[in-house]
């Protein structure tokens, strides 16, 4: 299994390059179309600033500190992906409706499509590229692997980062909108179904991958400490 | 999204001075502010930053009350320990919203902001819409209008608050603690939200420049007797069709003291049916009369078109919140 692993990570480093070279081309041809399809009607006049200061930001990622020149309208996801180069961290939707982009920030998971990189300064950050352990899958990420938890792929990364903070976040004893009785710390270890599919439903899979999905969350919710 | 200055304010004075910019918008966890601004529904010229004000704590008050700091996100705000044994109703109307990412990023100050996700509202497509622009008129009310309000609308503009935590901060009969450069006031949550008359571009009676700091709930009455009902179009994530917290304070002989009856989804703030839980004083789960209860939480609704079936949806879901609330 960690072969298998090794060789799939090896193959999608390849065919992102090319992915991404024709996904660049498609997106070029499909513009002139759609900007004057979705031509807006002119909106009220405030002052807005032509172009808004620059600041110079350190993001934490993945245990590396990096540098960047950002002007505040920068979303994290954008920092991620177009600056630092992480693009294991999806563009779904863009408005926090999927939960593709969901990654770690101190811990916690959050869309980093609705927040702005200038607002993640000193805050220890990871995404999908940071879970694996000393170069190999976490248990969670081989449990994926293992039942078979994806079709598309497209929504993983996001999958992952939520699923990593969820398990944390019931061990803690959070509750959550299924759990019957909030005066009750929850057991580690005992989420029901009903319980992974309520907490997890910030992330959406268009290819219905679900009960698989449930299936590797609760495999590693109950074997892992 | 357009461009913007970005402030980060280390003191509440510095942000609220900051804020004299007319064109400045407050950003809590931004997660309706940043949508709004992709989508060109706002505009602001400069986004302060409010996370860095030190609001985020939950601590208890002399008078037996909880003061939540407005930068307190969502999801510790519902599992704060304090809200969870003495306002599990607040837990429950919080843990109902959104989505475990969006509540680790939503403050409780941005909550209460939460503009309407009316369509014709949130798409600068559409040319009609009175919050947007004022005196274009209202699409939504001959067009898809199933979501809007059944309560409380007007001419201009039939959208709903969508808010849960409103809904159950109502219920609790918090209040909310504001500061601007004029000083400090306290607002009720009942007078919080308004209803949109002929100023739907008004969501709220914040002034100008006013920043929430807190907001304070009085001594909990409801901790054993409470249910959050949310009515809603898919299991889990999505907004209220209607929703309905309810309170009941109960004495030893099983009669009611005090109840507290809100609802969400069918107006332009979250509506407090007073009258309702006032016909509950004194009554017990078997003589109380809950169709009567519920007729009067819907006192005055208007259909539109299309959203006729949110007055029995209402009705019922008053009366299922009630018994579920007696028998817990």
């Amino acid at each position: 299994m960690k072969d298998r692993s090794k060789r799939a990570a090896d193959s999608q480093s390849a065919i992102n390059v090319d992915r991404r070279t024709f996904m660049g081309t498609v997106a070029c041809a499909g513009a002139g179309i759609s900007f004057g399809a979705l031509a807006q009607p002119a909106p009220s006049t405030p002052p807005v600033p032509a172009k808004s200061r620059h600041a110079t930001i350190t993001l934490n990622v993945n245990g590396v500190a990096h540098e960047l020149d950002v002007e505040p309208r920068v979303t994290l996801l954008a920092a991620l992906r177009d600056r630092i180069g992480l693009r294991g961290t999806k563009k779904g939707c863009d408005r926090g409706q999927c939960g593709a982009c969901t990654v770690l920030v101190d811990g916690r998971r959050i869309n980093s499509c609705l927040t702005l990189a200038v607002m993640h300064e000193n805050q220890s950050i990871t995404t999908v590229e940071g879970l694996a352990v000393n170069g190999e899958p976490s248990p969670l990420q081989a449990a994926f692997m293992d039942f078979d938890a994806f079709q598309c792929g497209f929504c993983t990364p996001g999958q992952l980062c939520s699923a990593v903070a969820m398990i944390g976040e019931a061990r803690a004893g959070a509750a959550s909108a299924v759990t019957v009785d909030l005066t009750a710390a929850s057991k580690r270890g005992a989420l029901a179904d009903a319980e992974i599919r309520e907490r997890m439903s910030g992330n959406i899979c268009r290819c219905g991958a679900y009960p698989n999905i449930v299936a590797a969350i609760r495999h590693t919710a109950t074997r892992t400490g | 999204m357009i461009a913007f200055d970005y402030a980060r304010p280390t003191t509440i004075d510095a942000a609220v001075a900051t804020a004299a910019n007319t064109h400045a918008r407050f950003i809590g966890g931004g997660t309706n502010l940043l949508d709004l601004i992709k989508g060109g529904v706002e505009q602001p010229a400069l986004l302060i930053d409010v996370n860095h004000l030190d609001l985020s704590a939950v601590e208890e008050l002399s008078d037996g009350g909880l003061r939540i700091g407005a930068t307190a996100r969502n999801s510790d705000v519902a599992n704060h320990a304090l809200v969870r044994e003495r306002y599990p109703l607040l837990t429950r109307a919080l843990l109902a919203g959104a989505s475990p990412q969006l509540r680790n990023m939503a403050t409780v100050g941005g909550n209460l902001m939460q503009r309407t996700r009316c369509d014709y509202f949130v798409d600068t497509g559409f040319a009609r819409c009175n919050k947007r622009h004022p005196g274009s008129g209202c699409a939504a009310r001959d067009g898809q209008n199933h979501l809007h309000a059944i309560l409380g609308a007007s001419e201009q503009c039939v959208a709903v608050n969508p808010s849960d935590m409103s809904v159950a901060l109502l219920a609790l009969g918090a209040t909310v603690n504001l500061r601007s450069v004029a000083g400090d006031r306290k607002v009720a949550m009942a007078d919080f939200h308004r209803l949109p008359e002929d100023h739907p571009e008004r969501d709220t009676n914040l002034n100008p420049g006013e920043l929430i700091v807190s907001v304070d709930l009085p001594s909990p009455r409801f901790a054993q007797k409470y249910h959050y009902l949310k009515v809603r179009e898919r299991a889990s994530f999505a907004f209220a069709l209607v929703a309905v917290a309810v309170g009941l304070d109960i004495d030893e002989g099983g009669g009611v003291r005090e109840a507290a009856i809100a609802l969400g989804g069918v107006a332009h703030k979250p509506w407090l049916a007073s009258a309702a839980a006032a016909l509950l004083t004194g009554k017990t789960a078997h003589d109380a009369d809950l169709d009567a209860v519920a007729a009067a939480a819907v006192s005055g609704a208007q259909p539109l078109s299309r959203n006729a079936y949110k007055i029995p949806m209402a009705k019922n879901a008053v009366v299922r919140a009630i018994k579920t609330a007696m028998e817990a």
